[in-house]
């Protein structure tokens, strides 16, 4: 990956509403490669006196996709960059970036063990890329996706979820709303616990692979219920953002 | 040319002057603590604590959580960035310098560079002068508390002029050896020394 890293001017393709908080950036990248489904890419904003703010967004898309790549990006109301990538940004402009980036929370489908997918809010966006991965690659391992978001709009991606779990062999998709939930709602409406990540998690065995993206907390109280419930804590990765709460 | 590149109509937020200027290149200020492991954060129990310094020494020593207590102790205020780009300043740390760790071990003349290994697998390599000197401390105290397991407690190294992910979590030693050798990180696309002033993330 040395030679991937160096910034690079995209050309923004196109710009795709999820929610009401979060835009997929479709990038062309003059020098793109082959990226490992969970990796990210750095954004580079100058302003005209030559202050530069960077951030990282997690790659959505698959690497099958030659030459671009779907960064998708919630809006952080107090933040610097994400505003920008919402509010200014438009096809046809371009922008600096660099990757992939990162080489230990991916899954590229090479192993054998089922896979759980664990995620709250936008950190469902690197998992993303590898359900996506794993269905151009029609991948057969047992998956399944636990998804933990506030209310039904906020979930990013439902439809393609939806579609994804509907084939065969498809990956089973287990919602949960932690603050409403629309009439009839058949999915979990509580917050991550582990008598949830049993129902979900043990039907794929001992020997499941976890990746677990979210919010600081999810992910702590997340990873500490499935270490309890025995899974070990080699076999859970994790990414973590956002506040860490309380001190 | 990167160099010269502007996004159109972006503007930013700055920092007070003398904010900016301990702002390495591509980070921002937080006033918050972010939580960045690997995997599950684990709890270890003090009694099965304990601290060694190893490899190219003479005789090998270890500690138990209560001798490491007795070590001559101080608080150190530094600022500390992750390559993930947030940037704290101010932090206050309460631990042991490893210049006073290092005063009970004899190390070998070949001795070069240091794997800071933690009691959960996790390794992370630097050169030797990179935490002789006042440069590196280990911690068992933050802003007056007990170091909390997701931050790194009972214990975690801090270098503070490398990114954070140098300041190994739950660090359970020091091994010396003669030949430089990557650890997790290292091994996973970043950098091998990682100098935020360098803007030395990614290798």
């Amino acid at each position: 990956m040395k030679a991937s890293i160096e910034w690079q001017i995209a050309t923004v393709k196109a710009v795709h509403p999820e929610t009401h908080s979060v835009k997929t950036l479709t990038l062309k990248l003059p020098n793109w490669q082959r990226h490992r489904p969970g990796q990210h890419y750095d954004i580079r904003l100058t302003a005209e006196d030559g202050y530069q703010a960077q951030r990282s967004y997690s790659i959505a898309s698959e690497p099958e996709r030659e030459g671009e790549i779907d960064l998708t990006v919630e809006r952080i109301e107090s933040g610097e960059v994400s505003p920008y990538l919402h509010d200014v940004l438009i096809p046809g402009d371009r922008i600096e970036v660099r990757g992939p980036i990162g080489g230990y929370f991916v899954w590229e489908g090479s192993r054998p063990e089922p896979l759980l997918l664990i995620a709250g809010g936008s950190g469902v966006v690197p998992l993303m890329s590898m359900l996506r991965h794993r269905s151009v690659a029609g991948g057969k391992i047992q998956t399944r996706l636990l998804y933990s978001s506030r209310t039904f709009d906020d979930i990013i991606y439902f439809a393609e979820l939806e579609r994804l779990q509907g084939v065969k062999n498809g990956p089973k998709v287990y919602h949960t709303l932690t603050r409403t939930q629309p009439e009839g709602w058949k999915g979990y409406a509580r917050r991550i616990d582990r008598q949830m990540l049993g129902e979900v998690a043990k039907p794929l065995g001992g020997s499941v692979q976890v990746f677990i993206c979210g919010p600081t907390l999810l992910v702590e109280s997340t990873a500490d219920e499935l270490v309890g419930l025995g899974i070990p804590a080699a076999q859970i990765r994790t990414e973590r953002f956002g506040p860490s709460g309380p001190a | 040319m990167p160099d010269r590149f502007v996004s159109r109509g972006f503007t930013g937020r700055r920092q007070q002057p003398d904010q900016a200027a301990r702002l390495p290149p591509g980070q921002y200020l937080t006033t918050d603590f972010p939580v960045l492991s690997a995997g599950p954060t684990p709890r270890l129990p003090l009694d099965r604590w304990s601290f060694t310094l190893e490899g190219l020494v003479k005789d090998k020593v270890t500690w138990t959580w209560e001798e490491f207590l007795k070590l001559p102790s101080r608080t150190f205020e530094v600022d500390i960035s992750c390559v993930t780009k947030w940037t704290k300043l101010d932090m206050q740390w309460e631990g042991v310098s490893v210049d006073t760790l290092l005063e009970h071990v004899e190390l070998e003349r070949n001795a070069q560079y240091v794997t800071a290994f933690s009691h959960e697998d996790y390794t992370t390599n630097l050169p030797l002068v990179d935490i002789l000197n006042g440069q590196a401390f280990v911690a068992y105290k933050y802003d007056g508390k007990p170091l909390t397991p997701e931050h790194g407690g009972p214990a975690r190294l801090v270098v503070p002029h490398l990114y954070f992910w140098k300041s190994a979590k739950w660090v359970a030693g020091l091994r010396f050896t003669e030949k430089d050798r990557p650890g997790f990180w290292e091994s996973a696309g970043y950098h091998n020394h990682g100098d935020p002033w360098k803007e030395e993330r990614y290798g």
